[in-house]
């Protein structure tokens, strides 16, 4: 028997392309962090050309029926029936509590087809929302395989490889097209903070959309990418990850360990003027009292921290992968522990230290400066950081 | 407590693993003890025996899945030996040729229940994180030596204000579920939760698990609770297989008692406890012995100490009245095989990792059901319950290089089997086991070197528990934590000065857990001071 987790649709042509044999584990598959023993060029790729993500493992449902937008709406945060036919939206969902449950996409295929991506499984937690409406749901995380095209040079390569303009095809929407002849869904979504697209498809035609992507995208430098790169794209670009950046309330074993979306500064994507959704009243009334969480931006100051090093002859030495553990901030000077950090990284774009952090509401405010733990030399020392708006980096190509 | 040559300052009455870890507390504070042991060797009902030459059976216990982290950790057990490795999956063949797992890792086993539902596979998540909220929840209840809820002593209403106060810091829906988790039984609770019937009934059997009870029994549902707890300390990896058999186990609490200064006689029975103006002096061994002490403590379970050990007159009429009616009725039979081979299941053909961990011969709720209603109606099951494992798959010392032995837990051999046991019914009982496991593995029979058939009737004769129940009495809702053995006396103390108890008949009860000998001590320790 074998119990080996299976690779992605792309398997066969991302497994001749690992060096190093670096898999790592994501939700059930095994998928490469890296193709290249180090993964900075694939991080260069998505900001400079265009590095191609397999990110089949996602989580995907169809919710087909006269009734998907309103279980959908029963179930996500975001106001899905205000959403065109052809519209994205990102979104949290939460418990009855208010706290959050997942986070991910809503695609309005048609009226009465949407397609919900998670991070974790949600098929149970979709049917029990469904009673008494008239919708059929079907878990196709493992029937569609999709591919995340990001980078200045993606819509050229793309435009290239589906021979159609995409120029229509606004941050946030999604159109349909043939690649090698193959029907493919493209949304203009990512989890990089840069242009970029997603494309999706039927498992079984996986391999020639990905033959034609990188065929399309040799000229313009496209780079299969792993997660390592990834996960810098997406604190350059101040997206939160599931597990990482929050405790999902499902997973949650105390109370304090679970969020609401206010408190992950998601309040923007709470439809309060919606009939219901699973979590409304908690969330409205949440939203009533002051905040006692924020989740913000923090950025390490060189000089201090280069400093650290200095005092002991030494260079300053910088994460050379994006973190995911908890590191403890304090207010300023002080010994009082306002919060911390849950990723981080050191931005080799923007040369600057980056954290994606909680923070006590009074403490969350932009320009607060905090000092951050950071362990020089095997002793814990403290560097000086300020809090500072996300995205840490938004540029104009991401919507134009 | 004062110390005297030939004297000693607490005998112990049974070398199990709970006499053994009472002998061990007490010896580490300093105490004179005796451990006497029946047998020639020590662990009661947790021994590795050589049976067949070559082959070393866990003749009776045979997974560690509850053993104290407290007692592991004050005892040092592991600088004694104990060394435990893991037992992590179970597999379930079905009649279809299908079968349900569940692995160590969880992607592994969402993507094995999903092939047979994919709510299922969901909400199997949700339920083990909960249920390891529970026994989180219940941990404390456990760990505490219960308060008398009738006592106005200050010592019962802090123990019953520290109860309360635990439930109350319990969330609305966690009170909810433990209340249910109390009183369902275990099919419906699993009907909540689970629509796969292999799933259901795979689960519903450790609700029964030495019990007499079926998984739709009202009560099942908190012996699911009591074998999550093994599961919650995970870093101590208190859930697994003992290296060297589950005797292995006792015999390093034996050399850890032993290095405080315990002393263990074998083949030393105990036929009296003696008294003198209604205290216990001492006991009195089978060659004519006497010992004395001013502490006896029995690890037998209360029937045998309270209906053998201690004089009816010396105990009022009502306790007597309860130690009768004492649910204790045993339940389960053990077979121990010696193959010259590995089994092969139709379900999953060839060597693999399902033969590292449990095979559960539960194809079905209907299938576990009746084989209670045999037991019901004073038989065997003709198709048992079954708990299969292969400890030679696990520490390849319990057999021979390329030979194994299989041990098999089987539900339901009453003790109260219509006629009583015999060789005749024995064979039977044996040829019917090996019927049902060649249902799912038909070469089964080509295979077997020798086998050991036990019934409930063996098992009181080997190690002396009452009736062959391996939890030293039900573990019913009426038989638990205040009530355990007996309203009035579940604080290890007995209407006998100077007598307490430390068996699974205790309070928290079953299972190769020790806390009912940790806390007999302690509470031994505290009376004295």
């Amino acid at each position: 028997m074998n119990r080996s987790l299976p690779g992605t649709p792309f398997h066969a042509r991302t497994a001749p392309l690992v060096e190093g044999q670096t898999w790592r584990r994501w939700a059930g598959y095994v998928v490469a962090s890296s193709y290249e023993l180090h993964h900075d060029r694939e991080y260069h790729a998505i900001r400079s050309s265009a590095a191609l993500f397999d990110v089949s493992p996602l989580f995907k449902y169809h919710v087909r029926g006269p009734d998907a937008v309103r279980l959908m709406d029963r179930v996500v945060t975001r106001d899905v029936a205000k959403a065109k036919v052809g519209q994205v939206l990102y979104t949290p969902w939460c418990d009855g509590a208010g706290k959050v449950l997942d986070d991910g996409t809503v695609s309005v295929l048609s009226p009465e087809f949407l397609r919900l991506t998670s991070a974790e499984p949600n098929y149970r937690w979709l049917c029990e929302n469904a009673r008494g409406l008239k919708v059929t749901i079907e878990d196709t995380s493992d029937g569609i395989a999709a591919l995340a095209l990001q980078g200045p040079n993606s819509r050229l390569i793309l435009e290239h490889a589906a021979g159609t303009s995409l120029a229509n095809v606004k941050f946030f929407r999604l159109t349909n097209a043939l690649i090698r002849g193959v029907p493919v869904t493209i949304t203009r979504t990512g989890y990089t903070g840069d242009l970029g697209y997603e494309i999706w498809m039927d498992a079984e035609h996986a391999l020639p959309v990905w033959d034609a992507l990188i065929a399309a995208g040799a000229p313009y430098g496209i780079t299969p990418a792993g997660i390592l790169a990834l996960d810098v794209a997406r604190i350059e670009a101040g997206l939160l990850l599931l597990d990482v950046d929050y405790v999902p309330a499902r997973k949650a074993l105390i109370e304090q360990q679970k969020s609401s979306p206010i408190e992950l500064g998601l309040d923007w994507t709470i439809g309060f003027d919606k009939p219901a959704f699973v979590g409304h009243d908690a969330l409205l009334a949440e939203r009533e009292r002051p905040a006692e969480w924020k989740f913000v931006g923090v950025e390490v100051h060189w000089e201090p921290l280069e400093a650290l090093y200095t005092d002991l002859g030494l260079a300053p030495r910088l994460p050379t992968t994006a973190w995911r553990t908890s590191v403890p901030l304090y207010a300023a000077d002080s010994d009082r522990q306002v919060g911390y950090a849950s990723s981080g990284c050191w931005s080799p774009l923007l040369k600057k230290y980056l954290t994606l952090a909680h923070l006590e509401a009074g403490s969350a405010d932009v320009g607060t400066e905090l000092d951050m733990e950071i362990t020089v030399e095997h002793r814990r020392k403290r560097a000086r950081a300020h809090v500072r708006p996300t995205p840490f980096f938004n540029p104009e190509r991401k919507r134009a | 407590m004062t110390r005297s040559n030939g004297r000693y300052d607490a005998i112990v009455i049974g070398g199990g693993h709970n006499g053994l870890v009472t002998a061990a507390y007490l010896a580490r504070a300093g105490k004179k003890v005796v451990v006497l042991e029946r047998r020639h060797l020590v662990g009661g009902a947790a021994v590795t025996e050589e049976v067949i030459p070559g082959f070393k059976f866990s003749v009776f216990s045979y997974v560690v899945s509850l053993l104290r982290p407290e007692i592991i950790r004050d005892l040092e057990l592991p600088s004694h030996g104990l060394e435990i490795l893991p037992l992590e999956s179970t597999v379930t063949p079905m009649f279809s040729g299908d079968y349900l797992a569940t692995w160590p890792d969880a992607d592994q086993t969402r993507r094995e229940i999903a092939r047979h539902s994919l709510k299922d596979a969901e909400a199997y998540e949700e339920y083990s994180r909960l249920m390891g909220l529970m026994a989180m929840a219940v941990k404390p209840i456990i760990s505490m030596i219960p308060p008398d809820p009738t006592s106005l002593s200050p010592r019962d209403l802090r123990g019953l204000l520290k109860v309360g106060t635990h439930f109350q810091s319990l969330s609305e829906k966690h009170f909810h579920l433990l209340y249910k988790l109390m009183t369902m039984s275990s099919a419906d609770f699993l009907d909540e939760w689970f629509e796969t019937d292999v799933l259901k009934a795979t689960k519903s059997a450790s609700g029964i698990i030495g019990t007499f009870m079926g998984p739709r029994t009202p009560g099942s549902a908190y012996v699911l609770l009591h074998h999550y707890m093994g599961e919650i300390d995970g870093a101590f990896r208190a859930w697994g297989f003992a290296r060297g058999g589950t005797g292995a186990i006792s015999e390093s609490i034996k050399r850890a008692a032993k290095a405080l200064g315990a002393e263990v006689r074998l083949d030393a029975e105990v036929t009296k406890v003696r008294t003198k103006d209604g205290r216990a002096t001492g006991v009195v061994l089978v060659n004519g012995d006497e010992l004395e002490a001013p502490v006896v403590v029995s690890s037998l379970d209360p029937k045998r100490t309270f209906l053998t050990l201690v004089n009816e007159a010396d105990l009022p009429a009502e306790f007597v009245s309860d130690m009768r009616r004492f649910k204790i009725r045993g339940s389960s039979g053990k077979v121990n095989l010696a193959l010259s081979g590995l089994p092969d299941f139709t379900c999953l053909p060839g060597v693999g990792p399902h033969l590292r961990g449990a095979m559960s011969i539960s194809p079905s709720l209907e299938y576990v059901e009746r084989a209670y209603d045999d037991a019901k109606y004073g038989s065997f099951s003709q198709r048992p319950y079954m708990d299969i494992i292969l400890p030679s798959m696990i520490d390849p010392g319990m057999a021979p290089p390329g030979k194994h032995v299989m041990s098999v837990f089987v539900q339901y051999a009453p003790s109260t089997i219509t006629g009583g046991w015999d060789n005749f019914k024995r064979d039977a009982f044996g040829n019917a086991v090996i019927d049902a496991i060649a249902q799912f593995a038909p070469s089964i029979r080509n295979i077997i070197v020798e086998k050991q058939v036990l019934t409930p009737a063996d098992i009181e004769r080997i190690t002396g528990l009452t009736e062959g129940n391996i939890f030293q009495g039900e573990l019913a809702l009426h038989q638990l934590f205040f009530l355990r053995p007996s309203p009035g006396w579940a604080q290890y103390r007995t209407p006998v000065r100077g007598l307490w108890q430390c068996g699974s008949g205790t309070h928290p009860g079953g299972g190769i857990m020790g806390a009912g000998g940790r806390l007999a001590a302690l509470e031994i320790l505290g009376a004295a001071s």
